[in-house]
């Protein structure tokens, strides 16, 4: 354990959770003939575009020590929106299902920096009442893509590569320029470590909120839009749980739920070890529930292996 | 050194001659890269208040960590009444009577006076019941000691800073405790409210326990000392008997050279008023307050805790909205709808407490210093690496801000050093009005002085200055004029260099005729 320390002490740089996504690479390409080839890994990454996506999004608005519960709706709205729209115009459909996104991460961070209520139950009542509107508007029925230019969208590829997948890195490539080299992205962090030096600094905390949860919005619509993109269709209950996927691949990138800290790389690396594990168990043929219980355990041991890695006894140093 | 408040040299304390209760012999601690303790030796009489001197970082707070359980040392002894003792936690050195009272308090607002004295060990009736009769009477037999005015049912939060203080020393008597030790107990308080402390202290003493007394304030420590001792970067430098030594001796075992504070030195060139300050009132916290300061002048705002003086600041910074009375900036009248606003203008606020309203702690030493200016240091709204460097190469030189890199969080830093980096931060942002609001609580002589200097030459540069303070040598020291706040009011004003500390006293506890002076 000790060498261990020392291993992630000197190289603050690289997340621990990409030697755990190492290990688990390594470990599947052993177990299973058909894990290590272009074809399974474009497949990942375009299975975990989705969760991927969102969780672009939320490591900001986690990081600004928030959180956004509605994520998973919104998704379901969106998709809803690009299907059952598509009969008037694809153009309008696509933007209305971008546009909820991004007015429902507004009425999200306005609610909670005029009110200062807690974002937890502001996105948590947003959650319930999303859905709510989703059933109003498909009269809960699922709808499905007519136009093929849509649903070949999902299947697409440049080269031999996936789009959802370009799609997806190229966002994770923005946001981690966003958070690193932005004026909002230093500011992100300085309002989740300290928000009463935040606004002393002259810094104007609920801006900042409320970009990132538009950012999340739009990141969850168009998720959805991706996601009824390769289905060729929408459901209602689309979405259902994700946001919990979503907050496990963030703190798994080893964001704090209280805020200050956190990194897109590090989510990237939440991202694809949700989807290694999946994929991989998969392959090996374990069956769906066991999947769950393992992820599970999974979660909970890497946090706890984080939290022995960081513990603050040699920290006191004081110079 | 500077004039102190009061004259306490006339009455230093003679050595009390008892075996020590407590003996600390060659405790040596190492952290990783640094040696934070090399073979100090300390020790502690019964009724003694043993006083511990060093700059921050010197290792006191360590020594007293590996007093009280908190930290393990890789050498030495710690012998109690004759006993050889490894205290391997906090709760095992309290069983055995060493008590540390934290610099930062720890209770729970939400909680009863008595619940917090007793958290953590309620006394208990069989089936784990809480023995609230029991809790009661124990309780008040504490506060009977303690002589303060609040009840075992009052909840703590509703407490101010200096009761909260006795409930942490209430706690430390449950457990009667044969060392208690202070760390910069102080502090918070004002000078009104250092009193009660100080009996308090003197009738632990009066029982026979050993107190081990941790300050910044050399008064506070020639009044109540029997003895000093001296770390200095880890080292023991010394033991001298209070009634022996005075202020430069100690001094310079501190810091290993004399201190020059120079009071000529203040800045005398002014230009036009900067800021005028005409009838300002925030409903229930201030009301009616004028004053303007200069370019180039320092003006004191001197007051207890609890004046109105923090909120004048706050509304000039746009923090609140005032209810009547204007604020004239550079000849505009300016109402700030909130601090960006305020930083636009070229107004900066160095908060009083630095690490809830100053710093980021888990942000480095460079994006701390570039936080309220990011748009300097970025191009097509990307910051560049390069161009933070040299902001912070530029203040960390001019400042001599000691950190091993800019990579540091800010949070293991000094609170010397943690000022500096506040106030760099805010002269990167080129601020015509600079207000500092307590700028040097907590921090080591070193520093202090160099804070200090800092602030008359950023004045003599051009800079208007308003600096609030509680400490009466400091708003001497500094300032060109004081203004006395008492009760959300403006009750003086002083010409800073003509000025009697009687005069200054009377004016902020509202004793004074409400004289006008210069």
């Amino acid at each position: 354990m000790t060498s261990l320390k020392g291993f992630f002490r000197g190289r603050t740089a690289i997340q621990p959770i990409w030697v755990f996504v190492l290990v688990i690479f390594i470990f599947f390409s052993f177990m299973s003939e058909y894990f290590l080839s272009f074809g399974n890994i474009s497949n990942i990454l375009v299975q975990t575009s989705t969760i991927g996506l969102i969780a672009l999004g939320m490591t900001l608005v986690m990081i600004n020590g928030n959180i956004d519960l509605s994520v998973g709706a919104t998704l379901g709205l969106a998709a809803s929106l690009a299907v059952g729209l598509q009969e008037t115009s694809m153009t309008l459909a696509i933007l209305a299902a971008l546009g909820s996104g991004v007015l429902l991460g507004a009425i999200n961070g306005l609610i909670v920096w005029k009110t200062g209520v807690n974002a937890f139950i502001v996105t948590l009542g947003a959650m319930l009442g999303i859905r709510g509107l989703i059933f109003l508007y498909t009269g809960e029925q699922s709808f499905y893509a007519l136009n093929f230019a849509f649903s070949d969208f999902g299947t697409s590829t440049i080269g031999p590569f996936p789009v959802l997948a370009i799609i997806f890195l190229i966002c994770t490539l923005i946001m981690h320029l966003v958070l690193t080299r932005t004026g909002h992205g230093r500011n992100t962090y300085a309002v989740g470590g300290n928000p009463e030096a935040s606004i002393d600094a002259g810094i104007r905390l609920g801006r900042h909120m409320m970009i990132n949860f538009i950012i999340v919005g739009f990141f969850a619509a168009l998720a959805g839009v991706m996601l009824a993109s390769q289905m060729g269709a929408a459901t209602p209950n689309l979405g259902r749980d994700y946001e919990l996927w979503v907050i496990t691949a963030v703190v798994l990138g080893g964001t704090k739920l209280t805020g200050g800290y956190g990194s897109i790389v590090g989510t990237l690396g939440g991202v694809l070890a949700i989807g290694i594990l999946r994929n991989g168990m998969n392959l090996m043929q374990v069956p769906a529930f066991y999947v769950l219980v393992i992820l599970g355990a999974i979660l909970i041991s890497v946090l706890v292996i984080d939290k022995k890695l960081n513990a603050p006894s040699a920290k006191e140093v004081r110079i | 050194m500077s004039p102190s408040q009061h004259d306490f040299s006339s009455n230093k304390r003679q050595p009390i001659n008892a075996e020590p209760i407590l003996r600390l012999e060659g405790i040596t601690k190492r952290f990783p890269g640094v040696v934070a303790l090399n073979s100090v030796d300390f020790d502690v009489r019964p009724g003694e208040v043993h006083a511990l001197l060093g700059e921050n970082g010197a290792g006191k707070s360590t020594l007293m960590k590996v007093l009280a359980g908190k930290h393990q040392a890789n050498e030495g002894k710690i012998i109690l009444a004759g006993q050889e003792m490894a205290f391997e936690n906090p709760k095992h050195a309290k069983r055995a009577g060493v008590v540390l009272i934290h610099q930062e308090q720890s209770l729970v607002p939400e909680m009863t006076v008595a619940e917090n004295i007793f958290l953590g060990s309620l006394p208990r009736k069989p089936f784990n019941r809480v023995d609230w009769r029991k809790l009661r009477e124990d309780t008040n037999k504490i506060l009977e000691t303690l002589k303060c005015g609040f009840q075992h049912d009052d909840l703590v939060g509703s407490l101010s800073i200096a009761k909260k203080q006795m409930v942490e020393i209430g706690r430390a008597l449950a457990f009667t405790p044969r060392v208690v030790v202070f760390d910069e107990p102080t502090a918070s308080l004002t000078d009104h409210e250092k009193p009660v402390l100080y009996d308090v202290i003197n009738s632990l003493c009066e029982q026979g326990v050993g107190i081990v007394y941790i300050s910044h304030r050399m008064d506070e420590i020639f009044h109540l000392s029997h003895r000093i001792s001296v770390l200095r970067d880890g080292e023991y430098t010394g033991t001298v008997n209070t009634a022996d030594t005075n202020e430069d001796e100690i001094t310079r075992m501190m810091i290993g050279r004399s201190l020059e504070l120079d009071h000529a030195s203040k800045p005398s060139n002014f230009g036009d008023n900067l800021l005028e300050v005409r009838n300002l009132s925030v409903k229930r916290v201030f009301e009616n307050v004028s004053f303007n300061v200069r370019k180039g002048e320092i003006v004191g705002m001197y007051g207890l805790v609890g004046a109105g003086r923090s909120e004048v600041a706050e509304t000039i910074f746009g923090l609140r909205t005032p209810s009547t009375g204007e604020v004239v900036l550079d000849g505009k009248v300016v109402s700030f709808r909130n601090s960006h606003d305020a930083v636009v203008h070229g107004v900066a606020l160095v908060p009083e407490d630095r690490k809830d309203q100053g710093l980021i702690l888990g942000m480095n030493c460079r994006d701390n210093m570039t936080l309220a200016s990011l748009s300097s240091v970025s191009s097509w709204g990307f910051m560049t690496s390069a161009k933070e460097r040299e902001v912070y190469d530029k203040y960390h030189q001019a400042m001599k801000i000691k950190t091993p890199s800019w990579r540091q969080k800010v949070g293991n830093l000094s609170g010397g050093n943690q000022q500096k980096i506040v106030i760099g931060k805010w002269l990167h942002t080129h601020p015509k009005l600079l207000i500092l609001d307590e700028p040097t609580r907590g921090i080591d002589v070193g520093s202090k002085s160099e804070i200090h200097t800092l602030v008359k030459d950023l004045a003599k540069s051009g800079y208007a200055v308003l600096v609030i303070s509680s400490e009466m040598p400091e708003v001497l020291g500094l300032s060109n004029r004081i203004i006395a706040m008492y009760d959300g009011r403006v009750t003086a004003e002083f010409d800073g260099d003509n000025v009697s500390e009687d005069e200054l006293v009377q004016a902020i506890t509202g004793m004074g005729k409400q004289a006008q002076a210069s």
